[in-house]
């Protein structure tokens, strides 16, 4: 049994994490500057909300702080936790890269699966990890999402996951490319079971990823202001010439443009997917 | 480091190649070209529609760069947006309604990278492409002929056989964008080309690929019939497969298993 085990933190926004640190300011407490309103935060205060601005920015989260964020207390039973990627290609570079990343996040690699209880629902939950090599999505990850989308047919689970990724690792070459299919797959064949999947998109989730998980859930949820898109906002630039409009790519575009169901705020987000969980428990009609 | 992977790239991005249209009109019989995605346009970077191979139909699928530079242009460089992909896939399950193998030549730097194909959804059109090729219930072959470019390219790949030619490319990136990212230098091109393990030998290797199609008389009659014969033959095995489905999910879902530790804990 893998119980929930907070890793050094990596940056003031980590400490304490969210059960922690009451809501009091002394003279000498660190301050955060929110990048929307430009307000010095005590951290204190943006712990006790789950990493939210009183403006309603949402700062990035690590997998395992947004674990116990929305499973429910000490639910969490961590799968595959063993699996992370090798250097296949001998990519130059990549192994020190990865070891860098893996003293400095406390992961093995860029996504967290496991079963949970979300509002005393039963379901599989999947979250990636920003803080590791911007949750690229090598072997190792496809491997365990595929891995955790098999598990959830053979015992009957809904799948629940956040996704925030740059894409594809491009370290691992072709065999990054071809997680896109393998997960695709599983995904088809958990829906083909008749079983309910989720995504919550998160700041930001493009490329690899968008073009094939995050996009094929049956409800598909965006935090606010999360950049949601396939190619890069630059590379567009570059290659049309042209400004980009107001608010490109962000969860809000996107649910303009009808490819997200609902933008749901951090503090709502555990009650939503229980209510949605619930409405789906198992019983067909 | 060697050059001889970026020689690939320069060579499968040459203007001279052979296009999709050219093995579509060469290798089958009484093409019909069908246009649209059904929900916004028609993509003239991707071409497809029935043809004949050897006298039985089969739908045709291939991404088409054009070769005078007015049609290149017009298709886009061969750099598919949304509605390219929504076309290929209803016309992949209008196949699978009437038990056609499919069959796709794929040429494309990538997805197109542009405003609109984002308001479209370019990442959704390719994950449905994915998700529905997976389960597809007749036989798919995807044969690369030139660049093979990440997402864009794989949403015509998930298929029973992938098969390359001599020197086609297929990358998760440009090495171009690659070393630019990785090294804040474009002009490391050759050692990312290397690196990524692009060439249809290294894809081979890799467990990606199962066929690589020799370039001897390439674009010349010989060529083509040679494709034709093996297209023909391909398709006889599978189409007495009656586990093709499950065996599609096994050849991807094994790529890249090997890469992966796995520590017990």
């Amino acid at each position: 049994m893998a119980l929930l085990n907070f890793m050094k933190p990596m940056n003031e926004l980590e400490e304490g994490g969210r059960t922690s640190a009451p809501v009091q300011r002394d003279a000498g407490e660190p301050e955060k500057k929110c990048p929307n309103c430009h307000k010095e935060i005590p951290l204190s205060r943006l712990w006790a909300n789950d990493l939210v601005c009183a403006c309603g920015y949402h700062f990035r989260m690590k997998a395992r702080q947004r674990i116990q964020m929305i499973a429910d207390k000490d639910s969490f039973r961590e799968l595959f936790s063993g699996m992370h990627s090798d250097n296949p290609l001998n990519f130059p570079g990549y192994r020190e890269k990865i070891e860098t990343v893996r003293a400095a996040s406390g992961e093995k690699e860029a996504i967290v699966c496991g079963t949970a209880m979300i509002g005393n629902q039963r379901c599989c939950l999947f979250v990636m990890e920003s803080y590791f090599m911007m949750g690229s999505m090598g072997s190792a990850v496809g491997e365990k999402i595929t891995s955790l989308f098999e598990y959830a047919v053979q015992y009957r689970l809904p799948v629940v996951g956040f996704t925030v990724s740059g894409g594809a690792r491009m370290q691992e070459g072709l065999l990054s490319l071809m997680q896109m299919a393998k997960t695709s797959a599983a995904v088809k064949r958990h829906s083909d079971a008749g079983l309910l999947y989720i995504a919550v998109l998160t700041d930001p989730t493009t490329g690899g990823v968008t073009a094939s998980f995050a996009m094929e859930a049956d409800i598909i949820l965006a935090e606010p202001g999360a950049t949601v898109g396939f190619a890069g906002a630059r590379v567009i630039e570059q290659t049309t010439k042209k400004p980009l409009p107001e608010g490109f790519q962000t969860a809000e575009f996107v649910l303009e443009h009808g490819f997200v169901d609902s933008i749901v705020p951090r503090s709502a987000q555990k009650q939503y997917l229980a209510d949605i969980l619930q409405m789906h428990d198992g019983r067909a009609v | 480091m060697s050059d001889a992977a970026y020689k690939r790239v320069r060579i499968a991005r040459n203007n001279d190649r052979p296009t999709g249209l050219d093995y579509i009109r060469h290798i089958f019989k009484g093409f019909i070209e069908f246009h649209g995605d059904r929900r916004y346009a028609d993509d003239p970077a991707i071409v497809g529609g029935i043809a004949r191979l050897e006298g039985s139909p089969v739908t045709v699928i291939a991404i088409e760069k054009g070769h005078t530079a007015k049609e290149r242009t017009w298709r886009n460089f061969g750099a598919p947006n949304p509605e390219g992909y929504r076309k290929a896939l209803r016309l992949m399950e209008q196949a699978e309604k009437f038990g056609r193998p499919v069959i796709c030549f794929i040429d494309t730097s990538g997805a197109y990278c542009g405003i609109g194909a984002e308001e479209r959804g370019q990442g959704q059109a390719i994950a449905e492409n994915l998700m529905v090729m997976s389960t597809l219930c007749v036989p798919v072959i995807s044969i690369l002929i030139g660049e093979g470019g990440s997402g864009g390219a794989l949403a015509l790949a998930v298929a029973d056989r992938v098969w390359m030619l001599q020197n086609a490319v297929y990358s998760v990136i440009s090495p171009e964008g690659c070393a630019s990212i990785l090294w804040k230098d474009s002009a490391k091109a050759e050692t990312a080309a290397a690196s990524l393990k692009l060439t249809a030998e290294d894809a081979r290797n890799l467990g990606v690929i199962e066929k690589i199609l020799s370039e001897k008389e390439i674009g010349e009659k010989a060529f083509y019939e040679r494709i034709r014969g093996l297209l023909k033959e391909e398709l006889e095995v599978l189409a007495r497969d009656a586990e093709l489905v499950g065996k599609r999910y096994d050849r991807f879902r094994k790529i890249g298993a090997a890469a992966v530790m796995k520590e017990s804990v």
